[in-house]
């Protein structure tokens, strides 16, 4: 069952409510996405962990729901 | 030590860099598997392809043994680096290249 990029906008921000969420359709299939996801709780965390934040957000729905989801993590410039 | 985790830790310890992919390197099965082919053939770095379609206890097992949710994933010297995502950055950022040389793995081309 693909996923609505709302869903997972709203998944993000509840993990981590102090992150902003872009999240661009690569096919219109549900299943290809790119995000770009930045929050100040990724600061002094290594790009694995970061991305291991946003996919447990995710609850699990990583590799299977949602195939693909180019992610790119990133701390707050300030 | 369940099998999987045993085959996984003896790949991933006794290969200086292993890519966890579907398919293999001559011919990837999947895009993103494909991307780090394309990045590991282009800095000539020798490497192990695993092809996890061939057997679903390691395509699964290996996203227990990193808690990695997809394929690829890319191990050098033991250590989880990343999957798709992070090696694509990471090779674009020059760090890949610079991480290879820190643990003594020949890199032909630093892009």
């Amino acid at each position: 069952m693909p996923m609505d990029a709302r869903d997972i906008e709203t998944m993000i921000k509840a993990a981590l409510p102090d992150a902003q969420v872009e999240i661009k359709d690569l096919a219109g299939d549900g299943d290809h996405y790119a995000a770009t996801v930045t929050s100040p709780a990724f600061k002094g965390k290594s790009r694995v962990q970061q991305h291991q934040m946003v996919y447990a957000a995710l609850q699990g729905r990583m590799g299977g729901a949602l195939h693909a989801l180019a992610l790119t993590t990133q701390a707050p410039d300030n | 030590m369940t099998d999987a985790r045993q085959v996984i830790d003896n790949e991933v310890k006794s290969n200086d860099v292993v890519l966890f992919m579907k398919g293999t390197p001559q011919f990837p099965m999947c895009g993103f598997s494909g991307q780090v082919v394309q990045i590991l053939n282009y800095l000539g770095v020798p490497y192990k392809g695993v092809n996890v379609l061939e057997d679903e206890t390691i395509r699964q097992g290996i996203k227990d043994y990193s808690n990695w949710p997809t394929i690829p994933q890319l191990y050098v010297k033991g250590e989880f680096v990343g999957g798709c995502d992070i090696t694509r950055e990471m090779f674009q950022a020059g760090e890949l290249q610079q991480l290879f040389t820190d643990k003594g793995i020949a890199v032909q081309q630093t892009a």
